[in-house]
């Protein structure tokens, strides 16, 4: 296991690497970066040159990756733009955690993104809660009661939330549960932010700031699941050793929660496994719209104005939780499936 | 001589209760019974009929006509679906942009079924390297989720693009950008499908029985495995479809997709949140139209699923 | 040997609602086992055996199958009337059951030692501890070495022979009266289910326990049963002890299914009999003689009337309009 474990790390490696390359290479036809970073003042000529050459950007494309990944702090850059190089870069490179400093921001881009990152897991984690325990329920209720009005509206709820686009659900989430609420004198729930600046940072307020947009992150998953779990369940429902577990007499409650259950579920580790960092990308358009300030907003903002060393931070980032959560999803299979063993 | 001995048991088509049906006509059968994938069908021919049929009411030029003063106007009569920003009329850019959607919807997928197939089946025939490097490169591109990947390719594209013109009419570039983008990200699903089909159904005698005679290679795969593998490409190519329009909704959505004045459904509800509050018919219309389609080819991809799964044989 | 009926069923009618029809797997049938005896119910596939044994315990998955008619007297107590919870009680205590396919009857995902040990807990209320004592002992008597240690293991650890013994020993587990094996060795190597038939054999004597034997194959039943009892297409077409039944055969399916198979007492050179045409379709009811399509006695009342179970020596019935001996009605 050990032994597969780190297999597994080392394929994974290289995958990180290409797919990084590739990306820098695409951000670098992001719009000018100057631009992003001063303004209007950094108009001079020999301003922008000066610029340039202290950022890196006036390297070949590889050679910029290349100090990306592993610091300029061992060469001398010519600053001065005399063609001398005379001063030791500064940079570290991402292999010694430095991501470079933000060009929007001005700071340490792994601190920018940092910043963010708890508002995002904190949608993510609720959210993936709420799916995992809402769709057990529901799709373990939907097998046991096949064919009945609830598994019937259940079924069809679950196709129309899976279709339902994010955007189109979180709009129409706000117009009913903030605009009509508030127009008809109901409770209403709020749509912008995390909390509302007046009353401050309290956790009241951010479970309430919370409500919609979890909601919006949780549909699709919840009805791929339900869906799913509805028919992993029938299946093991259906299965032999089902029938010699009720032929040896056994309460149904056992049968149903040990039995088919632990079999049924043995799936969906997967799909949950593989899922939860993609569910990142349910939560750009949601953070977008809600205004969270996470990392998909984060991510939106930045990448439209070409702010490489936060996107690639961004990217590296969800590509590595992509591939731990890929290994840790195997081991939790195998720690399940007795059936399992990686050699 | 003796006798031949009698067969051992004799079996004709009148004794079969019910004659063996094609796989074609068992499939319709067992669709038509899904309920539905019928619903789907009927709501896609619909929308079909709507975008095709609403172009000959409405002209394009109607639907990219901007008229200042009735910016914003709610539903009526003359405007039944209201009037966006700068009042142009939306049950005519839904019309337009419907057929922009699904053009992109149809094409991305033609280019997401050409590099999967190709990838999936040349890895799961041959093996070996080949498979290695084209399953690696596949799972690269599974490792940063989709619309991370579209946004960074949305923006990398999006320099200057001129207008094209195809069919006698205008479109905006970025049209034929995000069909490429969307194909270009979505193959690898449907790339590990076709593997694993080729790599099960190679295995199989008649594919050796066809090698064992001099079959060449390029027959073998297009038209002894190819065809055995069509049940799981035809579903996940349809619901590619639906995948396909969200996407392209999605990427719109966030300003980075088709720019006007070609409307799309999904750029028609860019900035559409501001209005959440003061004009509902700017973000309803459009975004119910995107749920129905989608929901509609969903349908049906399930309903094909369950009618062309090869472990089901009876009707 | 006692004569005491441990159970009787009566005009048991079993069908299953599918998208193509009705299918009428089981059309009124009637048996009895009594306490320590070994029935054995053979047939070809499809003909109604295992979903009569299912149908009476209830396991029959309801959608899409239906019991419409009938009675099982178990102890006095009608199975197909009692609550749910009654029957949980019956099932694996006072019946037990086992299955064709060892490789899919046992759960994949708990340990043998789990699922030995459920009925005891459930039934016996054991302990943790009494009930692993009693798990051990089972193994061993069903002829697995080392049991306290396999007790951990998990059901692919197993050979296909060794996880029906396991299966075996579950189904003992409580000391059921009644056993019903539902083509035990059918999956098997044939050396291994010689060694399973022995196995049940000897317990069965051990425990003084009542055995229906559900096979496929006439020559099994030989050795082990006391009586037997022939299915056709959801119908019982004879009945007899097992000697009266190999000796004198009255209906033309038995004379058939004995005539094909191999014996040593045969010219080599004689060839192996096979019943023309193929079992019939359930989807329809039959309104005669359910065999007549493939019987090489047939007169015209078999396309027409369907033959009761009549009995035509003492302790033997067949269902048959014509006398096989001689090929004339009866």
């Amino acid at each position: 296991m050990t032994r597969y474990i780190i297999r597994r790390i080392l394929q994974g490696i290289p995958l990180v690497f290409l797919v990084s390359l590739v990306l820098f290479i695409m951000m670098q036809n992001m719009g000018d970066p100057l631009a992003t970073m001063g303004g209007r003042s950094v108009t001079r000529k020999e301003d922008r040159a000066r610029l340039s050459r202290q950022l890196g950007l006036d390297q070949p494309v590889l050679v910029q990756y290349f100090y990306w990944l592993v610091g300029n702090d061992f060469v001398k850059i010519d600053i001065d733009g005399d063609g001398t190089p005379e001063t030791y870069g500064t940079r570290k490179g991402v292999l010694r955690g430095d991501f470079g400093t933000s060009l929007v921001a001005r700071e340490p881009a792994m601190e920018v993104i940092l910043s963010r990152l708890p508002n995002t897991l904190i949608l993510m984690l609720t959210s993936e809660f709420v799916v995992i325990f809402g769709a057990l329920l529901i799709g373990v209720y939907s097998a046991l009661k096949q064919y009945s009005l609830l598994d019937n509206i259940v079924t069809t709820f679950s196709f129309v939330g899976y279709s339902m686009p994010i955007f189109f659900l979180a709009l129409s989430l706000m117009y009913i549960f903030a605009v009509n609420f508030k127009r008809w004198g109901l409770p209403y729930l709020p749509t912008v932010g995390m909390y509302d600046p007046q009353v401050g940072d309290t956790p009241a307020q951010v479970l309430i700031h919370m409500v919609l947009p979890v909601v919006t992150i949780a549909v699709n998953s919840f009805s791929a699941y339900s869906r799913y779990i509805r028919s992993t369940m029938l299946e093991a429902l259906g299965q032999d050793y089902i029938r010699t577990a009720r032929a040896k007499g056994l309460p149904k409650r056992e049968i149903v929660f040990i039995h088919a259950l632990k079999n049924a579920s043995l799936p969906i580790v997967t799909i949950v496994g593989l899922d939860l960092p993609f569910l990142l990308g349910g939560a750009l358009v949601t953070e977008r719209i809600f205004a969270w300030p996470g990392m998909g907003r984060l991510f939106i903002d930045h990448v439209s104005r070409g702010d490489t060393p936060v996107v690639m931070g961004i990217m590296v980032l969800i590509a590595i939780s992509v591939v731990v959560f890929q290994i840790l999803t195997d081991i939790v299979y195998a720690w399940l499936d007795p059936r399992i063993r990686y050699s | 001589m003796t006798q031949p001995p009698p067969p051992i048991a004799s079996l004709n088509l009148d004794e079969l209760a019910t004659p063996p049906l094609s796989l074609a006509k068992m499939a319709w059968l067992r669709f038509r019974r899904h309920k539905m994938a019928l619903v789907g069908m009927v709501i896609l021919a619909f929308l079909v009929l709507y975008c095709i049929g609403g172009a000959l009411i409405y002209s394009e030029k109607y639907a990219n006509f901007n008229e200042t003063s009735i910016h914003l106007q709610p539903p009526s009569l003359a405007h039944p679906f209201g009037t966006d920003t700068i009042g142009r009329d939306i049950l005519a850019r839904t019309i337009y942009g419907g057929q922009i959607s699904l053009m992109i919807g149809l094409t991305a997928v033609l280019l997401e079924l050409t590099i999967g197939i190709v990838v999936g089946a040349l890895s799961g025939y041959f093996g070996g390297w080949l498979d290695n490097l084209l399953m690696r490169f596949t799972e690269a591109i599974l490792i940063i989720p989709q619309i991370f990947l579209l946004l960074v390719m949305a923006k990398f594209f999006a320099g200057d693009i001129p207008d094209i013109s195809f069919l006698g009419r205008e479109f905006s570039g970025s049209v034929v950008v995000i069909v490429v983008i969307i194909g270009l990200t979505s193959w690898p699903y449907l790339a590990r499908i076709v593997r694993a089909e080729f790599l099960s159904i190679k295995e199989n005698e008649f594919i050796l029985a066809a090698r064992a005679i001099g079959t060449p290679t390029s027959e073998i795969i297009f038209l002894h495995i190819l065809p055995n593998s069509i049940a799981p490409i035809v579903v996940s190519a349809t619901l590619g479809i639906a995948n396909a329009i969200t996407l392209e909704a999605y990427i719109s959505f966030l300003g980075l997709g088709v720019r006007p004045p070609t409307a799309t459904w999904g750029n028609m509800l860019e900035g559409a949140y501001n209005y959440i509050e003061s004009a509902y018919w700017m973000w309803l219309f459009p975004g119910l139209l995107i749920l129905l389609i989608v929901l509609a080819i969903n349908f049906i991809g399930d309903g094909l699923r369950d009618a062309l799964d090869p472990r089901s044989r009876t009707v | 040997m006692e004569t005491h009926k441990l159970i009787e069923v009566k005009d048991l009618e079993t069908q299953f609602h599918t998208p193509e029809g009705i299918v009428y797997a089981v059309n009124g049938i009637s048996f009895f086992v009594h306490e320590g005896e070994t029935l054995a119910v053979v047939g070809e596939s499809g003909c109604g055996k295992s979903v009569t044994m299912l149908s009476f315990l209830r396991l029959i998955p309801t959608p899409p199958g239906e019991i419409v008619s009938g009675q099982a007297l178990y102890r006095e107590k009608d199975l197909l009337r009692i609550s749910e919870d009654e029957m949980e009680h019956i099932r694996g205590k006072e019946i037990a059951m086992i299955f064709q396919d060892p490789m899919t009857s046992l759960n994949p995902v708990l340990t043998i030692g789990r699922q030995i040990t459920e009925p005891l807990h459930t039934h016996l209320g054991l302990n943790k501890a009494e009930a692993r004592d009693r798990a051990i002992k089972l193994l061993l008597d069903v002829g697995i070495p080392d049991a306290a240690r396999r007790l951990n293991d998990y059901p692919h650890q197993f050979s296909g022979g060794m996880r029906q013994r396991v299966m075996i020993a579950m189904a003992l587990a409580c000391a059921p009266s009644l056993l019903i094996a539902d083509e035990p060795t059918t999956a098997l190597d044939v050396t291994i289910q010689a060694q399973i038939i022995e196995l049940v054999a000897h317990i069965r004597q051990h425990m003084n326990m009542a055995v229906i034997w559900i096979t496929h194959d006439l020559g099994v039943v030989a050795g082990m049963a006391d009586r037997v009892m022939v299915m056709y297409a959801g119908f019982v077409v004879e009945e007899a002890h097992v000697e009266e039944l190999y000796d004198n055969p009255r209906h033309p399916y038995t004379h058939a299914l004995l005539s094909a198979l191999p014996r040593v007492d045969r010219r080599r050179d004689s060839r192996l009999k096979s019943i023309p045409g193929a079992p019939p379709n359930l989807l329809v009811k039959p309104h005669g003689c359910p065999f007549a399509p493939r019987c090489e006695h047939t007169i015209e009342r078999c396309g027409n009337e369907n033959p009761p179970l009549q009995k035509v020596a003492p302790e033997h019935f067949a269902a048959c309009w014509v006398d096989v001996r001689t090929g004339a009605p009866k």
